[in-house]
């Protein structure tokens, strides 16, 4: 079983599942479907008219319990580009601030009858509990602090398009890793492609037994940047109660922002990635950010690539017409 | 009491107040326990019942339970609390005192007392507040509320964040011989925890309540026991820590007792985890990994632990029924208790079948002063028929809520009659199999 990850070959008829929740229920090949998906998708990315009709009549409706900009357009341009009807729904001005419930929310949907429903939630476990509840398809769009599949799916289409593979790749995943979900879920996808991923930040922001993940665990930014691949900031979520992790943000830059230097420590062809939105100064310096090894808005780009793919294999296959 | 009297014939009888277990007869009559021999004869107009195959044992007290009343009947009544109790072979529950309002001073004890005299299927002993709103900062009247009846005090739900309080408590109650229940929690370290912090926490993105927010807190409670000469007994103990801070105390002789649920004595946090964020699985203390599983089921056989007690926690399905993070701690545990320790440690032999009385009935009894857990001539006539073998489906409960982790699942152990003062509370499958004796 030593076969490349990314070999394009790898046989799989179908991607039988209902709903994506996690990175944790799928398998390599599965993984590896959803990047050789997205390959064909970027493509029509590329065209004049970024237009296919491969899922007209569907309905995705987007529930964005809590604030985004990029991850909703992302979904909500790829939707479009697969002719799927959408609608979107901001918990800002919705029934939820009536005191509805979740669950009565989207039962509520549900009687409008969409193929699949797009859930970003500030509480872990909220789409799984959606999944278990609805017929639908259920995307997790980011729950709490727990998981970001399509966020890792995107970083691993944006690393195997700059690096050629991910298996044996040395990733450097550094910061607020306690409080990300796109950490736990990049830990997860990269360590199941065989990557080898070191996570770095202040042992006040690295969860409890976080080793376990099978990931190399340090305090050092520098060490787990040292002769990196790709290396990857996390956002500081003070919104989060990162306030309690570090003094200040001066403090913060110092140890643990990625410098010109540190970023030096790294392989020469080195990425720098980021899921954004980025505190510039506090995490990565601009010069870093915007210079000529930073593939962040890449992964923007790819954003919309994967999610057209993940769409397309939940609801794009089983046609009842 | 114009009751006919009961006689159970052929069971075999446990009774770890006399160290009893074997075969014999026990006959009930005027509430009391009349006789236990071998081969009583039948009085007249007695009802037998055959005891054959099953273990016949004084009724289970549960020295932990939140019956709602008053105040969230939507959830639980004295009434469909104390069913769902007799159903698990509970003949004496005590009450906590986190209702709406909290029983913190006479005048709702004295309620509470009287809605048990109209309304309860077994005995319901109160226990009261040990703050004012259980808001931690001002005694309750514990001296005219011991007048009405109460056997303990608590602010059981929550935690006495303040030493000073904690030490005036355990001074104040000690005057009246009532037990201090403390439920352990630093709030500080706890911030905001909804499962237990460890690995599975991690991979679920849940914040963590770490073990150390419990274990702390006894550190501190056994040391202002001992200040005090007062007694202390710990709810729900859940960590390795915990049972250090209490086999220290002991050892220096200070007066600690503690309890664990049957759901921490089989569960960890694992379970959580492959339950992908089932809100039956969370609890206050939540389910620990599995060295603390383990820990506690050797304190339990080592006698560290005193006694189990269910913290029976009755919500509704609405409430459950959310994200992980929004929905209510607590779980039911009365109906399931038995069948849960029978199938894990009996079945199993990991517990002697007398422990296992014990610690449901004659050492909860002993510790709160209250005169059940024996089957001794003229002791209450509280009896609980069960069987080791036969097996229980939870696809219903009498309780008014079913948050239970094992809702809809099967385990050895069966509860099969419960009779408190001699009169039959509980018969599984209805009643039907008793034989009249012939006159």
């Amino acid at each position: 079983m030593t076969r490349r990850p990314d070999a394009p070959s790898e046989p799989l008829a179908s991607f039988a599942k209902k709903d994506l929740v996690d990175i944790g229920s799928l398998t390599r090949p599965e993984i590896q479907l959803v990047l050789d998906t997205a390959e064909s998708m970027r493509e029509i990315n590329q065209r004049t008219i970024k237009k296919v009709p491969t899922l007209r009549g569907k309905l995705v409706a987007n529930l964005f319990f809590e604030a985004s900009t990029r991850t909703r357009f992302s979904f909500e341009i790829a939707e479009r580009r697969l002719s799927a009807d959408s609608i979107s729904f901001s918990a800002a001005g919705s029934s939820v601030s009536k005191g509805e419930t979740l669950l009565d929310t989207a039962r509520n949907l549900m009687a409008m009858k969409p193929d699949a429903i797009v859930i970003r939630h500030q509480a872990s476990g909220a789409p799984h509990f959606l999944a278990r509840n609805l017929p639908c398809a259920v995307v997790n769009a980011g729950d709490g602090t727990h998981a970001h599949p399509t966020q890792a799916l995107l970083d691993a289409f944006t690393m195997r398009r700059a690096k050629g593979r991910l298996e044996g790749l040395r990733v450097a995943i550094c910061g607020d890793v306690l409080h990300s979900r796109v950490a736990r879920s990049n830990v997860e996808l990269l360590t199941k492609v065989g990557a080898e991923v070191t996570l770095a930040g202040p042992r006040t922001l690295l969860p409890v037994a976080v080793e376990r993940t099978g990931a190399r665990v340090v305090t050092r930014i520098e060490d787990a940047v040292d002769g990196a691949d790709v290396v990857m900031m996390l956002r500081v979520q003070k919104e989060r109660g990162g306030g309690l992790g570090f003094p200040n943000d001066r403090e913060y830059f110092e140890l643990f922002g990625l410098t010109p230097e540190r970023r030096r420590l790294a392989k020469k062809d080195a990425i720098v990635m980021h899921p954004g939105p980025m505190n510039r100064g506090v995490e990565i310096d601009s010069s870093v950010a915007d210079g000529p090894d930073s593939v962040i808005l890449d992964q923007v780009e790819a954003g919309v690539a994967v999610r057209m793919a993940v769409l397309y294999l939940l609801i794009g296959a089983s046609g009842d017409e | 009491m114009n009751d006919a009297p009961v006689l159970i014939t052929g069971g075999r009888v446990v009774d770890p107040s006399r160290g009893l277990d074997q075969g014999l007869d026990v006959l009930l009559r005027d509430g009391v326990v009349a006789r236990v021999d071998e081969r009583i004869a039948a009085p007249k107009g007695a009802t037998v019942v055959d005891a054959e195959g099953l273990v016949v044992a004084p009724g289970f007290v549960d020295l932990h339970v939140h019956l709602r009343e008053p105040g969230y009947e939507y959830k639980e009544t004295i009434a469909t609390g104390t069913a769902a109790a007799a159903a698990g072979g509970f003949t004496t529950v005590c009450s906590m005192a986190n209702t709406s309002p909290v029983v913190d001073d006479a005048a709702t004890a004295s309620f509470v007392v009287r809605r048990i005299r109209e309304t309860a299927l077994v005995r319901v002993f109160p226990i009261g507040a040990v703050s004012k709103g259980l808001e931690g900062k001002e005694l309750a009247e514990i001296g005219l509320m011991k007048a009405e009846g109460i056997v303990a005090v608590s602010d059981d739900g929550r935690p006495i964040a303040s030493g000073l309080l904690m030490r005036r408590a355990l001074e104040y109650a000690s005057m009246f011989d009532l037990p201090v229940v403390v439920h352990e929690e630093d709030p500080s370290l706890v911030a905001g925890g909804v499962m237990n912090e460890g690995w599975a926490s991690t991979r679920l993105g849940l914040p963590g309540w770490p073990a150390v927010a419990e274990s702390s807190m006894v550190a501190r409670d056994v040391e202002l026991a001992a200040l005090t000469g007062a007694r202390l007994h710990v709810a729900h103990v859940s960590t390795r820590g915990s049972l250090a801070a209490v086999r220290r105390a002991r050892a220096e002789g200070v007066r600690v007792s503690c309890e664990v649920t049957p759901h921490h004595l089989t569960l960890t946090d694992e379970d959580v985890a492959r339950s992908a964020y089932d809100t039956r699985f969370k609890m206050n203390p939540p389910l620990r990994d599995e060295a603390d599983r383990a820990a506690l089921v050797e304190a339990l056989a080592d006698g560290t632990i005193d006694c189990v007690a269910t913290d029976h926690a009755p919500h509704h399905d609405d409430e459950k029924a959310m994200e992980f993070a929004a929905a209510p701690f607590g779980v039911t545990g009365l109906e399931t208790a038995l069948a849960v320790l029978v199938d894990s440690f009996v079945a199993t032999r990991l517990l002697p079948l007398t422990r296992l009385v014990e610690v449901l009935s004659t050492a909860p009894a002993r510790l709160f002063g209250l005169p059940y857990g024996t089957l001794a001539e003229g002791a209450a006539g509280d009896v609980v028929l069960f069987s080791t073998d036969r097996w229980t489906t939870f696809s219903s409960f009498r309780s008014r809520s079913r948050n239970s982790p094992w809702a809809d699942r099967t385990l050895r152990g069966r509860v099969e009659r419960t009779f408190v003062r001699g009169r039959e509370v509980y018969a599984a499958g209805g009643p039907g199999v008793v034989t009249p004796a012939s006159a």
